[in-house]
């Protein structure tokens, strides 16, 4: 279908999309629930997530390990097993609805229409296969083309992603790349089918700090030049500020605040927004002790009731009637920006961030 | 990789001479006695004297391993009676009760134990990987579990009562006896398949247990979700991706066995009426006949070593991350 004649064409019309941006979403998540029966009972890993995100931009999953972000990405490519996971709710890509297609529907749909990139490199290529192979294999799944011309796609593709020499480089096997290459052999990997919603797994967690800031460049770079939609889920708030437009910030399998990245970074609305701005060191001035949040994240198997996060949080008392405990908050918009949401029953909690929180910040 | 292989080979010939070694000592330090064995019930003293000095067991056991040594590499001369006879390197002296050389004994046992051994591997790894990887995908299921048992329950069976069992009740089965393959395969094959049948399944269950274990394990590495998130076809991911991966250490495993059964199927040629090594061993313990079971132990180290060095020159093959050196 693509080849290189196509190609200029085709990023033009990429970005013409992604000018259209605002108007439609292409990845919709509505009411999203996951949920894990095991042994000692059920896992309620995603609780009612509800998220949408057009083309050209770039959404930030934030949150703890276990706050269900990479379960509820893992949804959207339909890699859980129907065996093992209970899905509910509705995922539309690009207007088609993900929840319920047959393994069948969902192999034609995985890695054309939206790819993933996972944490680790180093664990997540097949060792026993060269880079080359595994790319070829990702084009040639979707694709009817000789070997040669998926080859070629393979050495075009390590080419765009920056490895040096592609020509040589693509039949190298994974171990004789570096940490940072492999991760550039998985984004080109996961772009080899132009898909036009990519999720990226916490891409840069296993990688060297200077890495990290070569692989995020990447990733910006392709987005801008394919006009595509980018899911990025990590536990780095500075990445966050890089590179995200949007931020959904996550705890205990539910969105806790979402909103634009200038916004919910500025003035958090959440407390345990505020908790994470809190644990994030100051790379200048005055080294100051770190203000952690108290306790650990929840069990999935056993929920808090009300807020999930009231046993942590410090302003629970100034919520009249206890009821951060009793009643689950709802994700609105708590100040007069219609666009920013977060779920906290605190009044005015823009007020309690500049008054009670800010002065402790960096 | 070659300097590695001479460096492999030079260390596996120390093996070898270790193992000759104790086992001369071993069989001088038993309470053994191949010459009254030989004269029989009515010996006399001189009968006795002159047997020991044909056999050469009047040197002194140094001596003798000392020859033995020098036999294997350059061969060596045999007196008795007078007679002069010459034995070619590899000469491993002749069979104190059969009077043939060793070397002969084992040329014509060898290749009936090594038909028998690779014959059941086709049948053991075919019918154990598959078996594996159906139950490893089906993992938790009835039928996984019903192969497990299964499994179960004739790896707890003791291996002869198996071959029994089958020599007993499965008379359908082709009794021809041994036939060269070189002569008429279809009567090599046919007089070898109950044999087959027989260390095949038995194994199968072994086998069957290793790559359900091995795929399971490497259905849940990430390089596996990463081929799902790719829109690899189900079968591929498991067969391709799934598989490759867990063959590795199920090959590991396979060589070791494959060296083990060339110097333990005793029990298959017994019961099959198979003349292999482990029936000239066997024989060969009851008469003391030191020399045919010098060779037999020599058959046996350089199966174990050599076996050793191929499964690992295979691993070079099998993972491109292994680099010998």
């Amino acid at each position: 279908m693509t080849d290189q004649t196509t190609r200029a064409p085709q990023t033009v019309a990429r970005a013409a999309r992604a000018k259209r941006a605002n108007e439609e979403p292409y990845l919709e998540v509505s009411d999203l629930h996951v949920q894990f029966p095991t042994a000692d009972g059920l896992v309620r890993a995603v609780q009612g997530l509800s998220y949408s995100l057009p083309l050209g931009r770039t959404l930030a999953i934030v949150g703890e390990s276990g706050s269900g972000k990479s379960v509820s990405s893992m949804a959207v490519l339909g890699l859980h097993d129907a065996k093992t996971a209970r899905i509910s709710g509705s995922i539309k890509v690009g207007g088609r609805e993900i929840t319920g297609l047959s393994e069948r529907a969902l192999e034609s749909y995985r890695g054309v229409d939206a790819a993933m990139i996972f944490q680790d490199p180093q664990s997540s290529l097949h060792p026993y296969f060269t880079v080359g192979d595994q790319i070829m294999e990702a084009y040639r799944t979707h694709r009817r083309v000789s070997k040669r011309a998926a080859k070629a796609r393979a050495v075009e593709m390590l080419d765009r992603v920056g490895i040096p020499n592609p020509r040589r480089r693509v039949d190298n096997y994974p171990h004789e790349f570096s940490g940072g290459m492999r991760q550039r052999a998985m984004i080109a990997m996961a772009l080899v089918n132009d898909p036009k919603l990519l999720i990226a797994d916490e891409p840069t967690t296993a990688l060297d700090v200077t890495v990290q800031a070569q692989i995020l460049d990447l990733i910006t770079d392709l987005q801008r030049d394919f006009g595509s939609a980018v899911v990025f889920i990590t536990h780095d708030l500075g990445v966050v500020a890089e590179i995200a437009d949007d931020i959904l910030v996550m705890y205990a399998g539910s969105a806790i605040e979402q909103g634009p990245v200038e916004k919910v970074l500025g003035t958090p609305l959440h407390p345990y927004s505020w908790g994470l701005l809190e644990s994030v060191p100051a790379l200048t001035g005055e080294p100051a002790p770190l203000h952690p949040i108290p306790g650990t994240p929840p069990s999935l198997l056993a929920v808090p009731s009300g807020c999930a996060f009231h046993p942590r949080c410090e302003f629970r008392d100034r919520v009249p009637q206890d009821r951060c405990r009793t009643l689950k908050p709802d994700l609105l918009a708590r100040t007069a920006d219609p666009g920013h949401t977060s779920r906290c029953h605190l009044h005015e909690p823009d007020q309690v961030f500049q008054t009670d929180i800010s002065p402790r910040l960096p | 990789m070659l300097l590695y292989i001479l460096k492999r080979i030079v260390s596996a010939i120390s093996v070898v001479i270790v193992t000759l070694v104790a086992s001369f000592a071993l069989f001088f330090l038993a309470p053994t006695d191949p010459a009254g064995v030989i004269c029989g019930p009515r010996c006399t003293p001189t009968r006795l004297a002159d047997i020991e000095q044909s056999l050469n067991l009047d040197e002194p056991p140094l001596e003798q391993i000392g020859s033995y040594m020098k036999g294997l590499v350059v061969g060596r001369d045999f007196t008795s009676g007078g007679v002069t006879q010459h034995c070619d390197a590899p000469c491993m002296g002749y069979s104190y009760t059969l009077g043939q050389p060793v070397t002969k004994l084992l040329k014509q046992a060898f290749p009936v134990t090594l038909s028998i051994v690779l014959g059941g591997a086709v049948v053991y790894l075919s019918v154990g990987i598959l078996a594996g990887t159906i139950a490893a995908q089906r993992r938790g299921t009835t039928l996984d579990k019903v192969t497990v048992g299964t499994t179960l329950v004739v790896n707890s069976f003791p291996y002869f009562v198996l071959a029994l069992l089958v020599a007993l009740y499965a008379t359908f089965l082709p009794q021809t006896g041994y036939h060269s393959f070189l002569d008429n395969p279809l009567l090599w094959a046919s007089g070898l398949v109950a044999a087959w049948l027989t260390l095949g399944l038995a194994n199968a269950a072994a086998y069957t247990r290793y790559s359900r274990a091995s795929m399971i394990e490497s259905l849940g590495q990430d390089f596996v979700r990463t081929a799902r998130s790719k829109g690899v076809p189900h079968r591929r991911v498991v067969y391709r991706h799934g598989l490759r991966a867990a063959l590795t250490p199920v090959a590991t495993i396979f060589g070791i066995d494959l060296a083990f059964q060339l110097t333990n199927a005793i029990f298959t040629e017994s019961i099959f009426g198979l003349p292999g090594l482990g029936m000239l061993t066997l024989r060969a313990f009851a008469q003391y006949d030191l020399p045919t079971l010098l060779g037999s132990v020599f058959v046996g180290s350089v199966a174990l070593v050599l076996m050793n060095l191929l499964v690992d020159i295979a691993y070079t093959f099998l993972d491109p991350r292994v680099r010998l050196g």
